[in-house]
C-alpha cells in the first residue's frame, strides 16, 4: 500500500495526463453550472420583484389624481350674507349645500323629479356644500358673483373618467336619422341598417336565455324520469309490504307523485317560455325591449342623448336623457351611437349619470388634478375624502418613540454585554434569550403591550406612544444582536492600543470602539426600524386599527399607521379604495427607501470621519 | 552586578494561568531602570505573557489569572489600591502589529495627554505632539501632514507613530511586544536606533524573536523556555557565556 501511493506520487504525468484534463474539465463544468444556477436564482427574484412593483404601480397611479368639476356657483349676496356684514361667521352659516345643489340644477336642468335630482347630486362628493363653503370663506370677495369653484366628483364618477366603470365603444353609422320628438320617449329611424347591431345584441341575449331554459328543461326531464322509476318501485314495494308498513309507504308514494306533478308543470312552463323566446327571435319586425342585462346603447344627436329602450323593426324607441335641441333629421356625421359595454345592472353608475357626466365634460368643466386630498386628509368612509396623512403622522410618531426607546437601550445593552459583562452563565443565559426574543412572533409583543401597557399601566389606547413602546420591544433584540456583532468586529488591536496608553474601559469604548462600530450599529438599527415601520399585527392588539378621522397631533392622540391603513383599506369593497390601497403601499415603500437611503448616507458620513 | 543597580520593576514568583493551563511558573525577574531588557525564547515560552503582566494588560482576558508579586518602584501593581489606568499611564506599551487609531497623526499622539487631562491648551498639545514625534524620529517625515490619517503611513512609520503615542503620555517604562516583527529591515533598523536613544529617558522591556536584535539593543537579557525563566543577566554574558545548556542550545539555533 505504501508502495502504490509512493508510485502514484512518483508519476510525472499526474497533472498532465488525459484523466487529469478530464478532472479539470469536470471542475470547470461544475463551476459553470453553479454560476448559471445563481444567475437563474437572481433572475427569478428580479422577475417576482418587478411583477410585484408593476402590479402595485399599475393599481396605484390612478389614485394619485382626481377629477374635479369647476362648478359655476351663483353666490347671491342675499343667500349668503343678506346684511352685508362681511363677518366670516355669518357667511359660514349660510346654506351652501342648497346653493351648490341649485348650481348643479342650473347646470343640468333636465333632471326632473326627486329621484333624478338625487342621482344628479350623487355625481358630486357628499361634501359638496362644505367644499363650496370653504372656497367662499377662503375668498369672501366671490360673494355676489358667479364663481367657478372646483368641487370633487363622487368616487364612482371619478372612476368613470379614469375608465374603470365601463369600456366605451363607438359604432360606425352610415344612415340619416330622423326623430318624432325632442323629449320624453321618442322613435328614431335610420335610413340605413345602423340599428342592426342592437338587434343582434338583443337576439343574442334571447338565444342565450332560450339555451338556459333548454338546459333547465333537460335537467327537469332527468329528475322526472328518476321520480318515475321511484314511483314504480314504490308500487312494487307496497304490493309486497306488511300491513303495518303500507300506510307509511303510501304516504311516500303520494309525495313522489306530487313532486312529479310539480316537475311536469315547471317543464311545461319552461317549454312554453322557450317557444315564446324562439318566436321572438324569429319575429324580427315586432317590438322588442332592450334588456338591462346587456350592454347599453346611447344615441347622441342634435345636442341631446337618447338611451335605446326597445326595438321595433328598423326603428328604435328610446328615453331622452338630454333633450334634443331640435327635431331635425341628422346626417351620418352628425349623430353617433355609443355602446357602454358593461351592462347597466352590473355597474354602479346608471346610463343617465354617465350621459350627464359626458355632458359636463363636453362643457369643459371636468378637470383632472393631482389628488392633494390623498396626502392631506385622514381616514374617511368616502373614498374621495380619504387620505393618508393621518397614517403617515401616526407612523412618524410611532417611529420616533420606537427609535428613542430602542436605540439607546439596545446599544447600551450591547455595549455592556460585549465590553463589560463578565462571561458567565448569567450573561450566556441572557444572550440566548435575546436571540430567542428576535424570533418571537410580533403578535405576542402586541399581546404583551395590551396586557402591560394598556391594562396594567393604563396608558391610552390606540396611541402612537404605546405602539412605539411595543415596536421598541420588538426591535430591541434586532438592534442588540446587530450592535454586538458590530462591536465584535472592531479589531482588538484598537482596544489594546487605547488601554495600553491608559484609557479607561469606558473611554476605550466611547472614543474608539463605538465610533468604529457605528456604521454596523446604524445598519442594524435601520433594518429594525424598517421592520417596525411595516409591522401590523402587534398594533392591532393595542387598538391602532381604529377608524380615526383626525390627524394625530402628538404621540398621545389616537392614531393608526401606514401598514394598518393599508390593511383596513384592502378590506373595503369600493374599487376606489382598492386603488388607494396600492397608492398607500407605494407611499410605505417610499418611506422605506428614504430610510434606507438615510442609512447609507449616515454610514458614509461616519466612515468618512475616520 | 544587579546588586548595585536599583530595579525599576521587579517580578517575584510570578505565575500565570490561562484557565487550567499554566503559562508562567514562578518567574523572578528584575527590570533595571533606564536600560533595555530583552525577553527572548521560543514561541509559546511565556515571554509575551510576562510582558503583559507588567502593565496588567492580562486583566482584559477573563480566564487569565496572575499570582505572585510585581512591583513598580517597590509598590505592588496588583494591589487593590492601585489604579490600573494610572499604572498604564506610567507603563506604556507598543504592540507587535502597528495599531494607530484611525484618526489623524496629531490626534493619535495627542489622545493620551487628552484623556489623562494633564494638557489643556492648544499650544501645549502642539508642543507635546512635536516633542513626542521628534523623540520617536518621525517628526521630519510627518510634520507637514499632521492632519493626515495615521493609518495612511507605511508600516515602519506607523510603528514609530505608536511609539510616539506611548511617549506622549510620558511613561516611566515602555513595554514593546515584538515591535519589529511586522517591519522590513530598514524600518527595523530605524526602530532599533530609536530604542537605543529612548534608553536615556525610559526603562524599556522588549520581547523579540530575533537574537541579533536582542544583542544589538539590550543591556540585559532574560531567556524563557516553556514558561520558566531559564537564565537572565547582562546581554553580553548571556550571548557569550550562557550558564544553562538550554540557553546555549537556543542561541546557537538548536531549539526554538
Amino acid at each position: 500500500m505504501t508502495d502504490t501511493s509512493f508510485n502514484t506520487l512518483q508519476r510525472t504525468d499526474i497533472h498532465t495526463s488525459e484523466a487529469a484534463r478530464e478532472r479539470l474539465a469536470k471542475r470547470y463544468r461544475k463551476e459553470a453550472q453553479f454560476k448559471y444556477l445563481g444567475m437563474g436564482a437572481v433572475g427569478v427574484a428580479v422577475l417576482f420583484l418587478s411583477l410585484l412593483l408593476f402590479t402595485v404601480v399599475l393599481n396605484a397611479y390612478k389614485a394619485f389624481s382626481y377629477n374635479y368639476v369647476n362648478l359655476p356657483v351663483t353666490l347671491n349676496q342675499s343667500d349668503i350674507d343678506p346684511d352685508q356684514t362681511g363677518d366670516l361667521e355669518v357667511i359660514g352659516k349660510a346654506n351652501f349645500g342648497k346653493i351648490a345643489k341649485n348650481s348643479m340644477k342650473e347646470l343640468l336642468p333636465f333632471a326632473s323629479g326627486r329621484k333624478q335630482r338625487r342621482a344628479l347630486y350623487g355625481l358630486m362628493t357628499s361634501d359638496l356644500g362644505i367644499q363650496v363653503r370653504q372656497a367662499v370663506l377662503d375668498d369672501p370677495s366671490l360673494i355676489g358673483t358667479t364663481a367657478s369653484i372646483p368641487v370633487q366628483l363622487d368616487d364612482v364618477a371619478d372612476l368613470y373618467f379614469k375608465g374603470d366603470i365601463t369600456p366605451l365603444r363607438s359604432i360606425d353609422v352610415t344612415g340619416e336619422v330622423s326623430t318624432n320628438g325632442v323629449e320624453g320617449t321618442i322613435e328614431i329611424t335610420s335610413s340605413s341598417n345602423d340599428f342592426a347591431i342592437i338587434a343582434d345584441a338583443v337576439s343574442a341575449h334571447l338565444k342565450a336565455e332560450a339555451a338556459r331554459f333548454e338546459l333547465r328543461v333537460a335537467a327537469k326531464e332527468r329528475s322526472k324520469s328518476r321520480l318515475q322509476d321511484q314511483i314504480s318501485e314504490m308500487g312494487i314495494r307496497i304490493d309486497g309490504a306488511s300491513a303495518g308498513d303500507v300506510e307509511r309507504l303510501q304516504n311516500s308514494l303520494a309525495t313522489l307523485k306530487s313532486d312529479f306533478e310539480t316537475a311536469s308543470v315547471q317543464t311545461e312552463r319552461d317549454i312554453k317560455k322557450i317557444a315564446e323566446l324562439n318566436e321572438r327571435i324569429s319575429a324580427a319586425g315586432s317590438s322588442e325591449a332592450v334588456p338591462s342585462q346587456i350592454a347599453s346603447f346611447i344615441l347622441k344627436l342634435n345636442g341631446g342623448a337618447v338611451k335605446v329602450t326597445s326595438l321595433a323593426g328598423d326603428k328604435i324607441i328610446g328615453d331622452v336623457l338630454i333633450p334634443l335641441e331640435n327635431g331635425n333629421p341628422a346626417a351620418a356625421n352628425q349623430w353617433s351611437l355609443v355602446t357602454l359595454e358593461k351592462p347597466e345592472d352590473n355597474r354602479k353608475l346608471s346610463d343617465r349619470s354617465i350621459v350627464w357626466l359626458d355632458h359636463l365634460e363636453k362643457q369643459g368643466l371636468v378637470e383632472r388634478k393631482f389628488n392633494s386630498v390623498f396626502f392631506s386628509a385622514g381616514a374617511s368612509r368616502e373614498p374621495e375624502q380619504a387620505g393618508i396623512l393621518g397614517a403617515i403622522m401616526g407612523s412618524i410618531y410611532t417611529m420616533v418613540v420606537t427609535l428613542l426607546l430602542s436605540f439607546p437601550v439596545g446599544v447600551g445593552a450591547a455595549i455592556y454585554l460585549e465590553e463589560f459583562a463578565p462571561k458567565n452563565w448569567v450573561t450566556k443565559w441572557i444572550e440566548v434569550n435575546i436571540n430567542n426574543l428576535a424570533a418571537v412572533p410580533s403578535i405576542v409583543f402586541g399581546l404583551l403591550g395590551l396586557a402591560v401597557f394598556l391594562n396594567l399601566f393604563g396608558l391610552p389606547r390606540s396611541a402612537p406612544l404605546v405602539g412605539g413602546m411595543v415596536l421598541a420591544l420588538m426591535t430591541l433584540p434586532t438592534i442588540i444582536i446587530a450592535s454586538r456583532a458590530a462591536l465584535r468586529s472592531v479589531p482588538p488591536s484598537i482596544r489594546e492600543a487605547a488601554l495600553g496608553i491608559g484609557a479607561s474601559r469606558l473611554q476605550t469604548v466611547t472614543h474608539h470602539v463605538l465610533p468604529l462600530a457605528m456604521p454596523g450599529i446604524l445598519t442594524g438599527t435601520i433594518l429594525g426600524m424598517a421592520q417596525a415601520l411595516g409591522e401590523t399585527a402587534p398594533l392591532l392588539m393595542i387598538g391602532m386599527v381604529a377608524f380615526i378621522v383626525d390627524i394625530p397631533g402628538g404621540p398621545l392622540d389616537p392614531a393608526t399607521v401606514l401598514p394598518v391603513q393599508i390593511f383596513m383599506w384592502a378590506d373595503f369593497p369600493e374599487p376606489a379604495f382598492q386603488q388607494k390601497t396600492s397608492a398607500a403601499i407605494l407611499v410605505l415603500l417610499a418611506f422605506l427607501v428614504i430610510m434606507n437611503a438615510l442609512a447609507v448616507v449616515l454610514r458614509k458620513r461616519f466612515e468618512r470621519r475616520w | 552586578m544587579s546588586a548595585e543597580i536599583k530595579p525599576k520593576m521587579r517580578g517575584e514568583k510570578v505565575s500565570v494561568h490561562y484557565g487550567d493551563k499554566q503559562a508562567l511558573f514562578d518567574v523572578d525577574l528584575d527590570v533595571v531602570d533606564r536600560q533595555v531588557t530583552a525577553l527572548i525564547g521560543p514561541s509559546g515560552c511565556g515571554k509575551s505573557t510576562f510582558l503583559r503582566c507588567l502593565n496588567r494588560m492580562n486583566d482584559t482576558i477573563d480566564i487569565c489569572n496572575v499570582d505572585g508579586h510585581i512591583t513598580l518602584d517597590g509598590r505592588d501593581i496588583y494591589h487593590k489600591d492601585v489604579d490600573v489606568v494610572e499604572l498604564r499611564a506610567r507603563v506604556g506599551m507598543v504592540f507587535q502589529k502597528p495599531n494607530p487609531f484611525p484618526k489623524s497623526i496629531f490626534e493619535n499622539v495627542a489622545y493620551g495627554p487628552r484623556i489623562h487631562g494633564f494638557v489643556r491648551h492648544k499650544d501645549e498639545f502642539e508642543e507635546i505632539v512635536a516633542t513626542s514625534l521628534q523623540r520617536a524620529g518621525l517628526w521630519e517625515e510627518v510634520k507637514d501632514r499632521l492632519d493626515a490619517p495615521g493609518t495612511g503611513l507605511s508600516g515602519g512609520q506607523q510603528q514609530r507613530l505608536c511609539i510616539a503615542r506611548a511617549i506622549a503620555v510620558n511613561p516611566e517604562v515602555i513595554l514593546m511586544d515584538e515591535p519589529c516583527s511586522a517591519l522590513d529591515p530598514i524600518a527595523t533598523a530605524k526602530v532599533e536606533e530609536l530604542i537605543d536613544e529612548l534608553r536615556t529617558n525610559y526603562t524599556i522591556v522588549i520581547v523579540t524573536h530575533s537574537m541579533q536584535q536582542a544583542a544589538r539593543v539590550s543591556q540585559r537579557t532574560a531567556f524563557f523556555h516553556l514558561g520558566y525563566l531559564v537564565e537572565e543577566g547582562n546581554t553580553d554574558d548571556i550571548f557569550t557565556s550562557p550558564t544553562d545548556p538550554r540557553t546555549q542550545d537556543y542561541i546557537t539555533g538548536r531549539i526554538g
